[in-house]
């Protein structure tokens, strides 16, 4: 089928952050049903415009009218009418079955709060047997082939949860409580994306997915669930005093020390995680500096503001962030 | 082209009453209009009720006395209106100009209700979703009770004027009963909702 | 007591046509001038006006277009900053929906429809004309904020709360609520005088199978309108509350609730879409036997598919809520409804490719577009029958792939058979022929630069870009699509460009076109082009669905009416056999002071509630001076 090789190559070069290239138990079935709409919806094209193609090709001195042709047009219209109706209960069947498939949980073993703002994302574990409750932004890991139920909420406006390479989307919305079960099927690392417009930094309200083998995930949730490491070098722990003495630590918190402030992410393992900024940029000594110096360039209009720091102050606060693995 | 008469219409009235008439046309087509707007307030209300945990929302019903005076009052405008309605079609000035006056006044009276009845609800637009559906239901039937008063004060002015003996304005007239039925009956499912549904 | 006053006054028996034409021009002809021009109230010149400035508006969205391509053409672009680029697609959305094709399908109804049914003005015609007015200045009134940086920015179905009083300070979510309110009063007024100049107006014997199907079109557009625009006007008017005086409809807190405006938006949004599309379709079915030589197959499965469908869109508003979480079983049966509308959509498809194929094809401009339509416009059916299917939305919504689905419909559905209208009636409204050159060069970059821009726009979706972002990171692999999307824009914008120019330069320099060019079946060819105040010298009397046979040098009219007011024909809704002679309001310039007395108090209440209380004044003093009757012919009955 022409249109399901294209779909093949068009998964090929899709990214890790696709409706295609999919690695989650309701995304597979999402992305079979896309391929059959998408090739029933082809060829039903194909058929309108080709048979256009011979109703302007075909030779013919005068226009007909005779009732001979109206009778044979009004059959074949009868024809197509019923070929509609039988095409679209068709589709219509296949995705009522797809989502009833998509329902089909067998009880989730893991459940993640997962809270939405403008304009970044912070992820809730609960307390286990072994680990003490802990708070993530940005960076969701999960155990593969699980069923994970995450609960879904909004506080300011509404979002969208999607990572389309694991599943459709769900929207967050203030004042509801929206649940969704995800299973990946692969380990690797997905990205997400807030899907519905959300103010002026809906364009950088990313997150990164990681799904991993259950021994590696068990290892990050015990590293995340431990406070913040205290600062080993001289400049750090400079970062540490500086941090807590500026307006950081009302806003931050990082488990462990003073700063108990929820308006902004948990920065406890900040440099544990990917990105920052809700999957603006790579976590690096540099990005970090970069956006405690500046946030408001990099992301203009999100929450955090623009603290003056000197240079030194900015250096041994990057070197203090750094260390918070 | 050149014409080639078939038809011949000077025996024709120069204007339409009724249903022949496009103002009668146009005044279906505004309360269409305005009869989906009334449904989808109304449908609102039912929605909103179906969300909230208690109804009405941390205030008890309103009052009943202001509002059913003033749906009897309304219901009770309906013997004149349509009275007003067939002398304008027997082209009866006299009695139009009277019944115009009468049911301006009709008019009036349930505007002072009404004025009671935003205090009888027992909350204010702005303390809950609940406050904020209520005075809309009411506002919206306000606002219609206001223009057909409007509009009848205006027809009256008209009719006691040297423009009045005219099958135009005897269509206008009963435009206006017809505009003004449609307010009563509106009225009546708001009545329910407000007062009977917040009570159940 | 008429018969002995038809004794008395001017008839248009027994005089010559030149006599005859000398006296209408005299009753029907607008006085020259500013004042004149302000105040006429012929149908021609009010809707002519409103197709214009809707394309003015067609510009401005398209240019506001351009800059969100340039802006996403390279990863984390800085040309636009988020703000403006958030303002910039409201605006583009709002725009094009709201001032540009609304508007311009219910100018070409008021344009069209008095003429199709053979009378001689729209119903309420200073109705139209203060609609016009009211358009006018809600358009001037984003445009304006829009200069002064204080557009609406929370996109064109500004949901709450984002919009609501919290998170958009300041006035630019109630210029757009307001904007809409605009629009929707224009609206609902050209609604409503299509509505009875169909039911009212037709002409003698022009009973309801007899009507052509772009009337029944516009008919069944009306009836959308006086339905669906409640809807918006109600949230409009709540938004507008909630962010003025505290009230709480969309509040959770206080026990209102976000999706209740999703619910209210989308049950007039969906319609909405309709009202586009369906005046289009109806565009399409008459245009297409013109240049085919041979009449419509299937006139009443064309005319039931219209109403089917009108009726259909009112149950399908929740497919653009697929992923808030609504009940399972509820979002199957608006999957099943959705796609349902696939069949009066496919009916009508089928029934234009039957007329083809036993037609014989002149691939004239306007014909050009229309089968650039049908190939178009089934792509984009298709993808609306992929949206339609809720597992499968959940990973499309609010992506490109939607997008790309609805400026296919947009597009390839309702403009293309716009700009093969403008090219067919161009002729009937100036009385030149567009160049045939131009418009074979129009249509082959706009068909192409369209599809190249748009089609790519599905696979990006797929690829997980969403809409609404003002830039996406280099290490997303959509940048080289981006790109090519961008600069395809730009074929499609020479594409606008020379249509433009070709209608600028025709109506100087075109041929002349002579009252029938096309040799067309429909009443509005049986009058010279462009036709005069007056519409026709005497009524048409209609036999058959296709009132002008080809070579026929006669036509049937009515005589016995008026000359010296402007007098039409009431006839009856089912079989259109005369009533009445009706008058037709006289020119006045009180509409266009009632528009600017509503639209004094409409943007005075953004402001206080106690507007609307002092506004209202005005407006009531200019609808007394609208509505008394100053004692012309017209009055007399
Ligand atoms: C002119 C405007 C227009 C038209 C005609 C349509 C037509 C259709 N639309 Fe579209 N739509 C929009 C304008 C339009 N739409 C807009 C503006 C939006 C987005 C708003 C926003 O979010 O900003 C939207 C969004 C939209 C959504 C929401 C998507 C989302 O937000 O996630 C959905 C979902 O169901 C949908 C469905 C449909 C369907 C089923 C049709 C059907 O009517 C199509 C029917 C036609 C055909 C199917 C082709 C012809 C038929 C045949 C040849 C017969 C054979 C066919 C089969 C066997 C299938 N549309
Ligand atoms: C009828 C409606 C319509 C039309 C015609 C268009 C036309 C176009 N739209 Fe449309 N678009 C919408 C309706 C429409 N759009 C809506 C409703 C939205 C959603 C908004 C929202 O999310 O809120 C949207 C959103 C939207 C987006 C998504 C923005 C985002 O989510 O971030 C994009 C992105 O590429 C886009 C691109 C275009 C382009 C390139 C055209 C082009 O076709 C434009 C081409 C036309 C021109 C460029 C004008 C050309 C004229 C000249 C150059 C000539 C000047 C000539 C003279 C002076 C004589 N549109
Ligand atoms: C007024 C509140 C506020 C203050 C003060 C504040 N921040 Fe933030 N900070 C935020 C918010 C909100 C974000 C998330 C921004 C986003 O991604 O949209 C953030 C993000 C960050 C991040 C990136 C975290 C991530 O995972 O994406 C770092 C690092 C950070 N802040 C450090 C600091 C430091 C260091 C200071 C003091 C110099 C500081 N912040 C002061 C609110 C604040
Ligand atoms: Cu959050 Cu978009
Ligand atoms: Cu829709």
């Amino acid at each position: 089928m022409f249109s399901a090789s294209l779909l093949v190559f068009l998964t090929g070069c899709s990214g890790n952050q696709s409706a295609l290239n999919t690695h989650g138990h309701s995304a597979d079935a999402l992305r079979d049903l896309i391929i059959l709409i998408t090739v029933v919806c082809t060829v039903v094209w194909l058929m309108v415009v080709g048979f256009l193609l011979w109703a302007l090709a075909r030779r013919r001195e005068v226009p007909r009218r005779d009732s001979d042709t109206e009778r044979k047009m009004a059959l074949s219209i009868r024809l197509a009418i019923a070929a509609t109706i039988l095409t679209v209960a068709g589709l219509t069947i296949a995705s009522f079955y797809t989502t009833r498939d998509l329902n089909s949980s067998n009880g989730a073993s893991l459940t993640v709060r997962v809270k939405a703002q403008q304009w970044w994302w912070q992820f809730a574990y609960q307390a286990s047997d072994q680990e003490p409750p802990f708070l993530t932004a940005n960076e969701l890991h999960i155990p593969v082939n699980k069923d994970v139920r995450l609960e879904l909420e909004a506080l300011d406006v509404i979002h969208s949860l999607w990572i389309p390479s694991l599943a459709g989307k769900l929207d967050m919305i203030p004042g509801r409580k929206n649940i969704i079960t995800i299973r990946a099927t692969r380990p690797g690392i997905y990205r997400g994306q807030c899907a519905e417009f959300c103010g002026l930094q809906h364009s950088h309200m990313a997150f990164v997915v990681v799904v991993e083998e259950g021994a590696a995930y068990q290892r990050w949730v015990a590293a995340q669930a431990a406070p913040a490491v205290e600062p080993a070098m001289a400049e750090a722990s400079a970062g540490k005093a500086v941090f807590m003495s500026k307006p950081c630590a009302a806003c931050h918190t990082i488990r462990g020390t003073s700063a108990t402030g929820t308006s902004g992410p948990d920065l406890t393992h900040v440099a544990s995680r990917r990105t920052i900024g809700a999957g603006l940029l790579e976590t690096t000594r540099g990005s970090l500096a970069a956006w405690i110096a500046d946030p408001q360039t990099l992301k203009p209009g999100n929450n955090m503001p623009l603290v003056p720091l000197t240079s030194d102050e900015l250096r041994q606060i990057s070197a203090y962030m750094e260390e918070l693995k | 082209m050149k014409d080639r008469i078939v038809l011949d219409a000077s025996a024709l009235p120069m204007h339409g009453m009724g249903a022949a008439s496009p103002t009668w046309w146009a005044t279906c087509a505004f309360m269409l209009i305005e009869g989906s707007g009334f449904a989808l307030a109304l449908a609102v209300y039912l929605y909103l009720m179906s969300l909230a945990p208690s109804w009405p929302m941390e205030a008890p019903p309103p009052d009943l006395w202001a509002g059913t005076w003033l749906t009897l009052m309304l219901i009770a405008s309906v013997v004149p209106n349509v009275l007003v309605s067939r002398w304008a079609h027997r082209r009866d000035l006299r009695k139009v100009q009277v019944g115009l006056v009468v049911m301006t006044m009709l008019g009036i009276i349930p505007l002072v209700l009404r004025a009671f009845e935003f205090t009888k609800l027992h909350i204010r637009w702005d303390d809950n979703a609940y406050g904020s559906i209520v005075w809309m239901l009411l506002g919206l039937h306000t606002t219609h009770i206001l223009t057909d008063v409007v509009d009848t004060v205006v027809l009256a002015c008209l009719m006691f004027s040297r423009h009045a003996d005219n099958t135009r304005r005897y269509g206008d007239v009963q435009d206006n009963c017809m505009y003004w039925n449609f307010v009563v009956v509106a009225w009546l499912p708001l009545y329910g909702c407000i007062y009977g549904l917040a009570r159940l | 007591m008429t018969r002995d006053q038809g004794a008395r006054v001017p008839l248009d028996v027994d005089i010559s046509d030149a006599e005859l034409e000398r006296q209408l021009k005299e009753t029907w002809s607008s006085k020259p001038g500013l004042w004149g021009a302000i105040s006429t109230v012929d149908h021609k010149v009010v809707a002519g006006r409103y197709i214009a400035t809707a394309f003015v508006f067609l510009i401005l969205g398209g240019l506001l277009a351009m800059a969100m391509r340039l802006q996403l053409s390279q990863p984390e672009a800085r040309f636009i900053n988020p703000d403006r680029y958030n303002q910039i697609f409201t605006m583009h959305g709002s725009t094009m929906m709201f001032l540009f094709a609304v508007p311009v399908m219910e100018a070409m109804a008021a344009y069209l429809v008095p003429l199709m049914v053979g009378t001689r003005n729209i119903a309420f015609p200073r109705l139209n004309a203060f609609s016009y007015w009211i358009f006018l200045f809600g358009g001037i009134l984003l445009w304006v904020a829009f200069a002064l940086d204080t557009a609406p920015d929370v996109g064109w179905f500004a949901y709450v709360p984002l919009a609501g009083p919290q998170y958009a300070p300041g006035k630019r979510a109630d210029l757009w609520a307001q904007m809409i309110t605009f629009t929707e009063v224009a609206a609902l007024a050209v609604a409503v005088e299509i509505a009875v100049t169909v039911f009212k107006q037709r002409a003698p014997g022009m009973s309801l199978d007899r009507i052509p199907v772009l009337v029944w079109a516009m008919l069944v557009m009306s009836f959308l309108v006086i339905m669906a625009m409640p809807a918006i006007m109600f949230s409009s008017t709540t938004l507008i509350l909630d962010r003025l005086v505290g009230t709480h409809f969309y509040n959770p807190a206080e026990g209102g609730d976000a999706l209740l405006w999703q619910h209210l938006f989308w049950f007039f949004g969906h319609p909405e879409v309709y009202i586009i599309f369906l005046p289009a379709v109806g565009m399409v079915s008459t245009i297409l036997p013109a240049f085919v030589g041979r009449p419509l197959f299937g006139y009443m499965l064309l005319v039931m598919a219209l109403i089917t469908t009108g009726v259909l869109s009112f149950g399908l508003w929740v497919h653009h809520m697929f992923t808030v979480g609504l009940p399972r079983v509820g979002e199957s049966f608006f999957t099943a409804s959705s796609m349902s509308i696939a069949v009066p959509a496919g009916i009508q498809i089928f029934c234009w490719l039957a007329t083809l194929w036993a037609g014989k094809p002149v691939y004239k401009t306007p014909l050009l577009f229309i089968l650039g339509f049908i190939v178009t416009f089934v792509m984009g059916g298709m993808t609306g029958v992929m949206v339609a299917s809720v597992p499968f939305d959940t990973q499309v919504h609010d992506t490109y792939f939607v997008v790309a689905h609805f400026h296919y419909v947009l597009i390839g559905g309702a403009v293309f058979p716009l700009i093969a209208a403008v090219y067919y009636w161009f002729p009937k409204m100036t009385g030149r022929m567009m160049s045939e050159r131009l418009g074979r060069w129009s249509f082959w970059l706009i068909f192409c630069g369209f599809h190249l821009t748009f089609f790519p726009m599905h696979i990006l979706g797929l690829w997980g870009m969403p809409r609404r972002i003002y830039t996406y990171q280099p290490e997303l692999p959509w940048t080289s699509l981006n790109l090519f999307v961008s600069l395809s824009a730009l074929v499609l914008a020479g594409g606008f460009l020379v249509f433009f120019v070709n209608a600028i330069r025709s109506r100087r320099n075109g041929l002349p076109a002579g009252s029938n060019p096309w040799g067309a079946a429909t009443l509005e060819w049986a009058t010279s082009s462009p036709p005069p105040p007056y519409n026709f010298r005497r009524i048409p009397v209609v036999s058959s669905l296709d009132p002008l046979t080809p070579g026929e040098n006669e036509l049937p009219v009515v005589a016995g009416l008026r000359t010296d007011r402007r007098e039409l024909l009431v006839t009856s809704v089912v079989e259109a056999l005369p009533q009445a002679r009706e008058s037709s309001t006289t020119d006045s310039v009180w509409p266009f002071w009632a528009a600017v007395a509503t639209s004094v108090m409409l943007v005075w209440s953004i402001f206080t509630p106690w507007a609307v209380v002092w506004g209202s004044i005005p407006v009531a003093i200019t609808l007394i001076g609208w509505f008394w009757p100053k004692g012309s012919p017209e009055d007399e009955s």
